[in-house]
């Protein structure tokens, strides 16, 4: 089979099974795109920005476990892509961006549109080629979702030049079946004696904790995670990216740790003697202050990416391995073990973690007569059946929605954990709605946030991607303006918005429904209309307390012993600290 | 402490950005760095010095190993090993003082590849300190110019850093 470089780019796509292509046409791809034009299989989703096409698909790859495709221009094209790359980086999100490149005969003069797009993304992608030749181009894209996907997976660029798609040059075209990289080769089984070493901690650990993470859900060993927690009996947390991994109402979760993790999880890791550490990285917002973390533990730590490994905080027994295989073997250790974890030891230990749990520490004013952001979540998860899922951008109200929207299962929260990306919700959610369009997707927002990709509405009416927008409306950009209470002696320095538009014109104007919800007696019923209009998309604009916090927190400089709470334990919950 | 870092790297465009990249977005500090084509013109080798306590030194060769190109790496500072850096140094001479740096070029065997009315080029390979030692002991007002190299090594023994 004869093919010029652009019909071999989208044949490749196709011999990858991919569906959805997110793109923005422009000068340096219009050979590709006129290749994409003469066929069906992969369906390109024109969005409105360059930033949201690496936001959808990063999102599709989230929900689904398979590599997000980008096809984006040169230049500015490519920039804008590159917020997106790497926030699917920070997040090691399996992503594919191929971007147009002026011709190579005018690479390094300054053309039109050029810019170095490979140099641009060098330190934010896990690999990233250029492509010179046309007779490359099918063993570069194999290469392509092969790194993507393997090991660590993460986002790589693929630059292609205008020529090298050229319709006129025609190459014979073989898809490669398989491919092998001499300087690439991801680990898989874990090292038994490690594993040995950290069931005998496990077996004679009097106060255990599991802290799991994103790697859980990428790895897609959450079945594993479970029966292995059960079989111990010991307490989980989860990080932010681990959410689901775990079901959040089973009673061994004690709520996710960190920064704005639960007071349980964050004492339960302080006074754990071992920590079984599994596909996390010691993020900065998980540990806090670095010299007082777990001060009394041992720590194992399994992971995929040796650099992971004692990055930030010393382990004690690294096991370097896929989660999925390393939790097996650990498992079948287990079984063959005759000793199992003191009973006497955990429950002392599962009694102590109750007490910090009685305090209830994510308790809000239930009475006042504002809509709490908090309880806007309860209500969401109440009336999707706690079945949807949930994009959400970056700020107070990405905190609420982990806390208050317990995930049972893996894929189901999809949020920028690493960069913190705001603008990431609304492609997100469209991203997720393409992926499982019979699912219930929500995107959780903010007025700020949401402003960032406002754009992507026309996006979701162009291919009826019926999601609902919760903007957690406080005219704040609330996480903005709680660090500057507690740290600026409330000079809200630029945190707030003069002018914030008429959502529910801005909805309409696009194209989709828009409701105001101003009481709380309103969300539910709004909610409920919303999720009922199943071919919409509706925009509920929820004006929310404007002086509502996130709590518990951590301090940066602190560490997990020092959160502050909303209320001393044993105080009423309306009597707010801050 | 001082880290002797052997590289195999694919021959390819942007490899050595790659490398260079990853110090300076990790904060780490290269003191040296050599890089050329190996037997096989597929690889590059690449020799890097660098400084950093244990741990950091623990991450700088695992980032190095997660780099895609990167196709196997050693930390000679880790294994007994032979260094040698080349130093190329061009030095003013009068009538007075031309004997005595040929003789101090001689000591530490240093051999002199240009010669003009005024001055020597002298080319000279051994362990860094030894190049040091040398430009140590001539008169720095004769320096005209130098050029280093930088370390490059090998470990000793039969074993050796390949496919």
């Amino acid at each position: 089979m004869e093919l010029s470089g652009g019909q071999i780019v989208v044949q490749c796509l196709k011999d990858e099974g991919v569906e959805y292509l997110f793109g923005y046409p422009g000068g340096a791809v219009l050979h590709l795109y006129d290749a994409i034009f003469h066929q069906e299989e992969v369906k390109h989703i024109l969005v409105r920005h360059e930033q949201a096409a690496t936001h959808a698909a990063d999102a599709y790859a989230r929900a689904t476990g398979k590599p997000g495709v980008v096809l984006v221009t040169s230049g500015p094209g490519a920039t804008n892509a590159v917020t997106g790359i790497a926030t699917a980086y920070m997040d090691s999100i399996p992503m594919i961006v191929i971007s147009g490149q002026v011709p190579t005969a005018v690479i390094g003069s300054d053309a039109f549109q050029e810019v170095d797009m490979v140099g641009i993304t060098r330190p934010c992608v896990k690999h990233n080629f250029l492509v010179k030749d046309v007779n490359d181009i099918a063993e570069t894209m194999k290469k392509a979702f092969y790194v993507a996907t393997t090991g660590r997976p993460g986002p790589v660029v693929i630059d292609i030049p205008k020529d090298i798609t050229d319709p006129n040059i025609l190459v014979p075209y073989k898809y490669p079946k398989k491919i092998k990289m001499r300087s690439y080769s991801p680990a898989t089984k874990g090292h038994p004696r490690q594993i040995k070493k950290a069931i005998d901690l496990l077996l004679n650990a009097k106060r255990p904790v599991i802290y799991s993470g994103g790697g859980v859900v990428l790895g897609e060993a959450s079945e594993e995670l479970r029966e292995l927690t059960r079989s111990l009996n010991f307490p989980i947390t989860q990080t932010l990216m681990g959410l689901g991994a775990y079901p959040a109402s089973d009673k061994q979760f004690i709520g996710m740790l960190g920064m704005h993790g639960t007071y349980e999880s964050n004492l339960t890791m302080h006074e754990s003697d071992v920590i079984l550490a599994i596909g996390v990285r010691f993020d900065d917002r998980v540990t806090g202050k670095l010299a007082e973390f777990c001060p009394h533990a041992t720590i194992i730590h399994i992971d995929i990416d040796p650099a992971s490994i004692s990055k930030t905080v010393k382990v004690d027994v690294p096991i370097v391995g896929d989660v999925k295989i390393v939790l097996k073997q650990m498992l079948e250790l287990l079984k063959e073990q005759k000793k199992k974890p003191s009973k006497n030891a955990l429950e002392a230990w599962w009694s102590r973690i109750d007490q910090w749990r009685s305090i209830n520490c994510l308790e809000f004013d239930r009475d006042s007569e504002l809509i709490k952001p908090q309880a806007v979540i309860e209500q969401l998860h109440e009336v999707t059946k706690g079945d949807a899922f949930i994009t959400s951008d970056v700020g107070q109200h990405q905190m609420f929605a982990a806390q208050f929207y317990p995930f049972d299962k893996p894929r189901r929260w999809i949020n920028s954990g690493g960069l913190g990306t705001m603008g990431f919700g609304l492609p997100a959610a469209i991203g997720v709605k393409l992926a499982h369009p019979e699912a219930d997707v929500a995107c959780v927002t903010g007025e700020a946030s949401i402003q960032m990709c406002i754009q992507e509405l026309s996006t979701a009416l162009q291919y009826n991607t019926a999601i609902k927008i919760i903007n957690l409306n406080n005219r704040y950009m609330g996480m903005v303006r709680q660090w500057q209470e507690f740290s600026y002696e409330s000079r809200y320095s630029q945190s707030y918005m003069d002018t914030i538009p008429d959502f529910v014109k801005l909805a309409e104007a696009y194209g989709h429904v828009g409701i105001r919800v101003e009481k709380p007696e309103d969300v539910k019923p709004a909610l409920e209309k919303a999720f009922a209009m199943k071919d919409r998309t509706v925009f509920l604009d929820i004006l929310t307390d404007r002086t509502e916090n996130v709590y518990p927190m951590i301090e940066s400089g602190k560490g997990h012993q020092e959160m502050t709470l909303r209320v001393a334990p044993g105080t009423p919950i309306n009597r707010e600290l801050a | 402490m001082r880290h002797i870092i052997s590289i195999l790297i694919e021959n390819e465009a942007g490899a050595l950005s790659r490398v260079a990249g990853l110090f300076s977005a990790r904060g780490y500090n290269i003191e040296s760095l050599t890089v050329a084509p190996t037997e096989d013109p597929s690889l590059s080798r690449m020799t890097l010095v660098t400084r950093g306590t244990d741990d950091i030194i623990e991450q700088i060769t695992k980032q190095l190993n997660k780099l895609i190109d990167i196709v196997k790496l050693i930390d000679l500072a880790e294994t007994t090993h032979v260094e040698r850096e080349l130093m190329l140094v061009k030095v003013k001479t009068c009538k007075e003082s031309r004997e005595e740096i040929k003789r101090l070029a001689d000591i530490f065997r240093g051999k002199i590849i240009d010669v003009t009315n005024n001055s020597y080029v002298i080319e000279m390979t051994g362990p860094s300190d030894k190049l040091d030692a040398f430009v140590a002991a001539l008169d720095e007002n004769n320096i005209i110019e130098t050029v280093r190299s930088g370390p490059t090594g090998l470990s000793r023994g039969e074993k050796g850093l390949h496919l």
